[in-house]
């Protein structure tokens, strides 16, 4: 594999600087036909408002996938990651206008492992909330 | 509605071989909206040391999608499925997934417990090349908002 950073050059506690993602309701309509995830919450307004829920909101998958895309790109080959595991700690909601709403992501290595594996802390917000908890990747860097 | 917990402890049967093509990694990638060229061009895969274009990283969630759903869908179990979230997810990879591949897979259901108004039901999806090569493993928590 080739992931471009190179293990040696690591250090825990360095900072990965914060990327912004958009996500707007079409991301969502994609998502739920890539995916095969049609939960009516994530695409039905009228749905999302009757079970409860602000409005429609984000699949907790396309957040970790953004916060997946942070970490290939850091790392520089998707092939890299050995272990990725977040927990949803909050809704992205995503109201039907044309800018919906901004995930946030930011990482900090947080330990150097066996292997040139680093776990690498993620980060990540929309608004006021922190939308992932407990999100770690595992990347084995060159 | 409570979920039934004698659901915990079953699998569903194997799935269909599954082949992950060129075009299913293409619109994955584009729905995440991830340009990684790794994921779409051939040449920038291999440049980068791989037999093909890579699937990215979420991508098993598919598997969970088709694997899954059917078996979670048992009017037994009781699953209110517009009552649900996703409360934790995670992926172990043993190798990358590649275009090409052809895999199986298995959902179990690992638990089932409450957590105040909430039920939460654990799942694990093992995922295998056909010569049964272990390729990934997806531990999905869902959360039943409101169905303890």
């Amino acid at each position: 594999m080739a992931a471009t950073i190179k293990y040696d050059e690591v250090q825990v506690g360095q900072e990965i600087p914060p990327v912004e993602y958009p996500v707007r309701r079409v991301d969502l309509v994609r998502y739920a036909g890539a995916s095969g995830d049609f939960n009516v919450i994530h695409w039905n307004e009228r749905v999302a408002k009757s079970v409860g829920l602000p409005d429609v909101i984000a699949h907790g998958m396309f957040t970790m996938a953004q916060a997946g895309r942070f970490v290939t790109d850091w790392a520089g080959d998707p092939g890299a990651v050995v272990s990725y595991g977040v927990r949803f700690s909050s809704m992205v909601v995503v109201p039907d206008d044309d800018k919906g709403a901004v995930i946030t992501v930011s990482g900090k290595v947080e330990s150097k492992l066996d292997d040139n594996q680093v776990v690498v802390a993620l980060t990540a917000t929309a608004g006021e909330s922190r939308v992932l908890s407990r999100a770690r990747a595992t990347v084995r860097l060159a | 509605m409570a979920l039934n917990r004698e659901f915990v402890g079953r699998s569903s049967p194997p799935s269909d071989p599954y082949e992950v093509s060129r075009v299913k990694i293409r619109e994955f990638a584009t729905a995440i909206g991830d340009p990684n060229p790794i994921y779409v061009d051939r040449k920038a895969a291999e440049a980068a040391g791989h037999p093909d274009v890579v699937a990215p990283p979420t991508f098993p969630i598919v598997f969970g999608m088709v694997g899954g759903s059917d078996f979670l869908a048992n009017p037994e179990l009781g699953l209110n499925y517009a009552m649900v979230v996703h409360g934790e997810q995670r992926f172990e990879y043993n190798r990358p997934i590649y275009a090409g591949d052809v895999l199986t897979f298995v959902t179990t259901i690992t638990g089932i417990r409450s957590l105040g108004k909430n039920e939460l039901l654990t799942v694990e999806t093992e995922v295998k090349a056909l010569d049964g090569e272990h390729v990934c493993t997806s531990y999905n928590t869902l959360v039943e908002r409101g169905g303890a």
